[in-house]
């Protein structure tokens, strides 16, 4: 970030969740002195916890749709729940249909096959998206309701949304906490992104998901700069996951100790460089001085 | 008995706990790996492979004799997987969810439903253990119908005792999964993230309809608002593990934790009968 | 010979849109007349999934002969090249430096997708 006025997204990922993504996405949001969030696992999005924000605009999110039977209309006949591919009908105790929301597609079939057309076809409403204020600097984040599908669709409008806000502050980086897993809504995180941060954790599934991540990374050119949270739970695979890292493309940018003050600065609703001592700070200070030096 | 074991997110030791029961418990029972697009099941339960199957989706396939290049089943495709270019149906079967309308709406009847792959249904064995693990292949955006085909596989109607591992998250995937099981686990931790992730679960699941019953792994890490919480919301804690870096550790070299450490094997023991007389809808002693 | 452009706008002074899929309007430039029409491309702002697959039957449809735009992915990219549409990838700011490359044959055609699945 040092020098250029151009704004630098940085997208925190870390294949399986649970390696302290979140965490460290508070920890460089208070290293920054210029910057917006985006909290882009909308599945799970718990960096709010951390921001406390102060919501300012809210959206709702509809994407797809859902069939819905007027039971005014329904004549009982069952004809359409037979075609249904998702066993998504459910008999009521009146001899009417309904459709199971959750179970439904949105294939349209049952719509277009009702004899009584009774089967309407409405805008699927699936969450909301946010922009609120925080004392770090603007974050947009999502709402995805129980069973709704995260298609990487909420993910790209939240980072479109932060990355407007972010040219219209005149803000020098976009930091940006990724979604769980490699699926489509990692690839919308991605996708032309200046830097990726994996976090990982020194277990078999992390090895696993860094060789995932950095696949995916490559596959769009970006760079990826790998750290080890946890460290010192398996000293021997956080030097097999360094050693792995310096001989390919990617950047291995340190490691962070077993610490359970990170679990205090989270109780607390403080960022780690908020709640940390000058030592524990450190680890996190040497990542991040890292991650711009090689610029 | 058909148990669940979710949680609102990754992480929080879903597999870990589904693993170190199946194996506490001195008796034959079937686990599903029902975590398709990341199965880590057998990562540590190193069963051997007995059998293998593709699991498919139905997508249609074009007789260009008998197509008249109508375009009815690109127009009704909601899936974007049908372009028609001079005449010409193009399908794209990685965007095709399988619902049938090109088939059944095509006016010459030109369209047929094939198999299409899209995951691996493995079976593992090991001692009294048998596994039925769902792989999506990569790329592939359904989880769903691989779902169904572990749950549907045969063998699950002969297993008294199946224990489920759910995927992580409130999506979809999780709903399929959960729904027609007795009961399900949800795992979390002590932390503000850990009861956020807990909450969204809970949602999920009263949605589903099931009873269900709270793990606190890494108990200690934290404090007590997840079993605040619960004793509001009337939620039963059937089983706490504390917060061990012996387990964290054997857990990270792919070990299973009731077998190196037996004081571990008595507490699943105990978080077993909690789970069962809940199970039975029965009364069960309340952890301290 | 119509050539549409990916824009974010209806003039030729708007921004070029570096993606296909998810490009909010095309621009079509008849360079017999000079002239252009807007196509508008939100007929799939609402849609899951298969954006690309949609655009490709619009542009398509709407008898282009020839496509500017930054990235093209591969089930776009199997339904134009079907279609025997030309595709010219341009690195530009706005639609009218497009034009300008593509009119002075600064950029080639494109013989295979450029980029893979999922770039939104």
């Amino acid at each position: 970030m040092k020098g250029s006025n151009k704004l630098e997204e940085l997208v925190i990922l870390s294949g399986k969740g649970g390696t302290g993504k979140t965490t460290l996405t508070s920890a460089f949001a208070a290293l920054s002195d210029s910057l917006v969030l985006a909290d882009c696992d909308v599945d799970a999005a718990d960096l709010h916890l951390i921001l406390n924000p102060t919501i300012v605009k809210r959206e709702p999110f509809v994407e797809g749709n859902e069939a819905i039977v007027d039971p005014k209309l329904c004549t009982g006949c069952g004809y359409s729940a037979n075609f249904c591919r998702f066993d998504a009908f459910r008999k009521e105790d009146d001899g009417t249909y309904s459709i199971d929301t959750i179970r439904c597609e949105g294939c349209g079939v049952c719509v277009r096959l009702c004899p009584a057309s009774a089967i309407k076809f409405e805008e699927r409403h699936c969450g909301h998206w946010m922009v609120s204020k925080t004392r770090f600097g603007t974050l947009v984040h999502a709402h995805l309701q129980a069973a709704g599908e995260n298609s990487g669709k909420l993910v790209t409008l939240v980072r479109k949304e932060a990355r407007k806000i972010a040219l219209e502050e005149g803000k020098k980086l976009l930091l940006v906490d990724g979604p769980p897993g490699i699926g489509c809504p990692v690839i919308s995180s991605v996708t032309g992104a200046d830097k990726v941060v994996l976090v990982t954790e020194p277990s078999l599934s992390g090895l696993h998901d860094l060789e995932r991540v950095s696949r995916l990374a490559a596959n769009f050119e970006i760079p990826v700069y790998v750290c080890v949270n946890k460290a010192d739970i398996a000293p021997k695979l956080t030097k097999e996951i360094e050693k792995s890292v310096k001989e390919s493309d990617n950047k291995f940018v340190g490691t962070i100790p077993y610490d359970e003050a990170l679990v205090q600065a989270q109780i607390k609703g403080l960022s780690p460089m908020e709640y940390l001592s000058a030592a524990g700070r450190n680890h996190i200070e040497k990542l991040w001085e890292n991650i711009w030096e090689t610029n | 008995m058909k148990i669940a074991i979710a949680s609102g997110k990754g992480g929080t030791g879903k597999t870990f706990f589904s693993v170190n029961l199946a194996h506490s418990l001195d008796r034959e029972l079937l686990l599903l790996d029902c975590d398709v697009e990341e199965p880590n099941v057998n990562l540590f339960l190193k069963g051997e492979l007995v059998e293998q199957r593709d699991s498919t989706l139905l997508v249609p396939q074009v007789d260009l004799d008998l197509c008249d290049g109508c375009r009815v089943c690109a127009d009704f495709c909601q899936f974007n997987a049908i372009a028609v270019i001079r005449g010409v149906p193009l399908i794209f079967e990685d965007l095709c969810h399988g619902c049938g309308g090109c088939t059944l709406f095509c006016p010459q009847k030109a369209m047929d439903d094939t198999p299409h792959k899209i995951g691996v249904i493995s079976h593992y064995h090991k001692g009294k253990i048998s596994l039925i693990e769902g792989r999506l292949d990569v790329g592939k955006a359904l989880a769903v119908p691989v779902i169904r085909d572990v749950k549907g596989d045969k063998e699950v109607a002969k297993h008294p005792l199946v224990i489920l591992d759910a995927p992580p998250g409130t999506s979809c995937p999780v709903v399929w999964s959960l729904s027609g099981c007795d009961l399900a686990i949800l795992v979390t931790e002590g932390t503000p993230f850990g009861l956020h992730d807990l909450k969204l679960a809970v949602e999920t699941v009263r949605e589903v309809g099931i009873p269900f019953g709270v793990v606190v792994n890494r108990d200690g890490l934290g404090d007590e608002r997840v079993v605040t919480y619960c004793q509001e919301e009337n939620i039963p804690v059937v089983g706490k593990i504390p917060n061990d870096r012996e387990i964290a550790t054997l857990y990270a070299q792919g070990k299973i934790v009731v077998d190196e450490l037996p004081h571990y094997r008595a507490l699943f023991t105990q978080i077993w009968e909690n789970i069962a007389s809940l199970a039975k809808g029965g009364r069960y002693e309340r952890v301290q | 010979m119509r050539v549409a452009f990916t824009a974010g706008g209806e003039s030729l002074d708007s921004p070029f849109d570096n993606r296909f899929g998810r490009a909010e309007k095309f621009i079509i430039y008849d360079t017999e007349s000079d002239t252009f029409e807007v196509l508008d491309n939100t007929q799939n702002l609402q849609a899951v999934q298969g954006a690309g697959v949609q655009s490709a039957q619009h542009i398509i449809d709407s008898k282009v002969d020839e496509l500017v735009t930054g990235n093209l992915g591969p089930k776009a990219a199997k339904i134009i090249f079907a279609a025997g549409i030309l595709v010219y990838q341009a690195k530009a700011e706005t639609v009218s430096e497009a034009l300008a490359m593509y009119k002075s044959k600064a950029i080639k055609p494109l013989k295979e997708p450029t980029v893979e699945e999922h770039w939104v």
